[in-house]
């Protein structure tokens, strides 16, 4: 299943990478349900969120200055970050 | 720091000081008792910015957070903790060299 990243720049403690944010990738693999890490940098009492492994291409990332358009990296994002591509 | 030019990687092993095991230690025990967690480390640390990053070594940027979090928490007030940090720059500076 494809996702895409929301493009959200809110401030605060967030462990979404910025460099992933607006891009595309396929869901690898769901990890299991963690607590909000955005809520317990507060210590605020966490909700547990699932966690979802994305795999997003080179080119994705760095558009046509990637040297391996077709390599991967995978990223570990919870899912209240990611919508429907 | 985050896509900026960072020289080469030292590789070099070393030992940690005393200061610096306690430092560690301290994150686990405040963490067991529930005054702080690794998200909340991590959201002081880099609230500090780049120049903390840049001029303060790895234990040093953790302690400052570890006792952020523990004002933040209510384990001890900001006046509590300049009396004690006072107390202990009175024992002078070969305190910490014990191994």
């Amino acid at each position: 299943m494809k996702v895409r990243v929301q493009n959200h720049w809110p401030p605060g403690h967030i462990r979404t990478p910025a460099y992933l944010r607006g891009k595309t990738g396929e869901i690898e693999r769901e990890i299991g349900l963690f607590n909000n890490p955005e809520q317990n940098a507060y210590r605020l009492p966490p909700q547990q969120q699932r966690l979802v492994r994305v795999r997003f291409t080179m080119a994705e990332i760095w558009g046509d200055a990637a040297e391996t358009p077709d390599d991967v990296i995978e990223a570990e994002i919870y899912a209240h970050w990611l919508e429907p591509a | 720091m985050g896509g900026d030019p960072a020289g080469g990687i030292n590789h070099d092993q070393h030992d940690f000081a005393l200061w610096e095991k306690r430092v560690d230690a301290l994150m686990v025990l405040a963490s067991s008792a529930g005054l702080m967690n690794t998200d909340s480390l991590r959201r002081v640390l880099e609230d500090m910015g780049e120049e903390a990053y840049e001029t303060m070594s790895y234990y040093e940027r953790w302690i400052a957070s570890v006792s952020q979090n523990m004002v933040e928490s209510g384990a001890f007030s900001t006046a509590e903790l300049a009396d004690k940090m006072a107390q202990i720059k009175a024992r002078g500076t070969t305190y910490g060299d014990a191994t």
